[in-house]
């Protein structure tokens, strides 16, 4: 490669890496998909699928195929370019955080970092900046479909991610104050001085942000206990009742993609990253730059993973809210509590520096 | 990053700008109307990320793209406001709208163009390398010098959540 010119290189190598993170990506949600199904199995007294393959390792590649092909319905009285539109949207948003999110330690090669595809100044708010256009793929799926039931499922689901995006957005602003700066790679940074000590979560004193983020992030995603647009019981499926095929893969695909990457920002805000939980206790053992870089990648996905466990734990635990309690839980409860928390973070950065 | 990248990166998004636009200036019905209107708001997110004003392009996107707009497509699916008509129009637009409109862009372009030199120049894209943050600059100048101006401001969209309340409560 040293014939190439540097603009080449970095060409090639970004469009590498997107290639190797898409695949990851979308290999992990359909292994997400496997791993809910097992978790909760085992939670409810039952075995979860197991007949495909060795453990049922098989079934998201069943699952595919099944989706692949299924009939394309395209019901009569749709609006057909939004309709075919929506999922894109909702798909597409869902993978595009994905770009900024440092993995690992950073690793060079030739001036271009192996280990994030795209290093933004403003790392946080694109992530924020996708995550709210994302709300025009629910929004439009259900408006198109032409049904009272994926119009409800919709509105529910458009209005509970607007009014939780502002509790999750208010609950990062301290994590911004401590690290000084909207670029993930150093607020990654500012928390790998000494190990899980200085993770916002514990050394940053920003649990109760932590806890924050992480309920409005369950709502973000419309997942359990917040998963009242698909409500089953009232709305058939919500507002990807008339989709089939492949577009519904879409949406099903677009809500463990938002799992992963609300995961990733809850890993890099509160949990160091891809920073080891020993801080700089254990680097002896791994000499070397491939290895310590191994090593970071191996945490960061160590983090993710415990993340949606834990959403898998939660679903299978918590009985859904009612939509005027999670109203009211969310504007009046966790908003004024996300504001306190920065007034706190402000005083306390104030007293100390 | 090459010229030709950074030419070609405007003009894919100044076009995608203009089209949306025309669009939205053509479509019949309101949600199409608002859908172009999202697109000509990202386009010019993108235009101003080139230019260097990364914050900015970020608050556009976050902002109008995310809140103002889904707001306009909320109104449009709860009312289900259907395609308008297609009517002539007034002919007092016609005779007065055309040439106004051509005398406003005629006049932008000569002001834009005679003081040249005072505008300064600017590199497109050129600020596209992470070089430069600009969200201290920002925040810095908000809290110092247009400390008053942001205040105020802040006051008038108080009031308006206000006035929102106040009308919600005659309701109840």
């Amino acid at each position: 490669m040293s014939h190439l010119s540097p603009f080449q290189t970095f060409l090639l190598l970004s469009i590498l890496k997107i290639a190797v993170v898409l695949v990851i990506t979308l290999t992990a949600v359909a292994y997400t998909v496997l791993l809910e199904r097992k978790v909760l199995g085992r939670m409810q007294n039952r075995w979860g699928p197991s007949r495909v393959g060795p453990f049922g390792l098989l079934q998201p590649l069943a699952d595919g195929i099944k989706l692949f092909l299924k009939e394309d319905m395209m019901p009569l009285a749709v609006e057909r370019p939004l309709f075919v539109l929506a999922p894109i949207i909702a798909l597409s948003c869902a993978l595009i955080s994905i770009a900024v999110v440092p993995f690992g330690a950073p690793a060079y090669y030739r001036g271009v970092n192996l280990t994030q595809i795209a290093d933004l100044n403003i790392g946080l708010l694109v992530v924020l900046g996708i995550t709210s256009i994302g709300v025009y793929g629910i929004a439009l799926s259900g408006w198109s479909s032409n049904n009272k039931y994926s119009l409800f499922g919709s509105l529910r689901a458009a209005a509970q991610v607007i009014s939780y995006e502002l509790a999750l957005g208010l609950s990062l602003v301290g994590v911004v104050m401590r690290a000084q700066s909207l670029r993930l790679r150093d607020i990654v940074d500012s928390q790998g001085a000494h190990g899980a000590f200085s993770w916002n979560v514990f050394g940053g004193l920003q649990i109760i942000a932590f806890f924050i983020y992480l309920m409005a992030a369950y709502a973000e995603t419309n997942r359990a206990p917040f998963d009242l647009p698909e409500a089953e019981s009232e709305l058939v499926a919500g507002y990807h009742t008339e989709y089939s095929s492949m577009k519904f893969a879409m949406f099903f695909m677009a809500e463990y993609a938002n799992m992963i990457t609300v995961a990733c920002v809850a890993t890099l805000m509160f949990f160091g990253g891809a920073s080891s939980p020993f801080g700089h206790l254990f680097d002896g053992f791994a000499n070397g730059v491939v290895a310590h870089v191994a090593f970071s990648i191996f945490w960061f996905v160590f983090k993710i993973f415990s993340f949606i466990l834990l959403y898998i734990w939660v679903r299978a635990t918590l009985p859904r809210f009612r939509y005027d309690q999670l109203m009211s839980f969310g504007w009046k409860f966790l908003l004024p509590i996300a504001m306190v928390n920065i007034l706190a973070t402000a005083l306390a950065l104030a007293y100390h520096g | 990053m090459p010229a030709a990248l950074q030419i070609a990166l405007f003009v894919i998004f100044g076009l995608l700008a203009v089209a949306a636009a025309v669009n939205l200036l053509l479509q019949r019905h309101p949600i199409n109307c608002a859908l172009s209107l999202v697109v000509v708001m990202m386009s010019l997110a993108v235009l101003y990320w080139s230019l260097g004003a990364e914050f900015l392009a970020a608050a556009q996107v976050i902002v109008y793209a995310g809140a103002i707009m889904v707001l306009f497509v909320f109104v449009v699916m709860l009312l289900n406001a259907g395609e308008e008509e297609r009517t002539h129009g007034s002919r007092i637009a016609y005779i007065a709208g055309i040439p106004g409109a051509a005398a406003l862009f005629c006049l932008l372009v000569f002001v834009f163009l005679s003081e040249r030199q005072h505008l300064g120049t600017t590199q497109i894209g050129g600020y596209l390398t992470n070089a430069t943050s600009n969200i201290r600059d920002i925040s810095h100048m908000l809290f110092t010098s247009l400390l008053l101006p942001f205040e105020v401001t802040s006051i008038l969209i108080l009031i308006a959540i206000l006035g929102a309340v106040v009308l919600a409560r005659k309701e109840l």
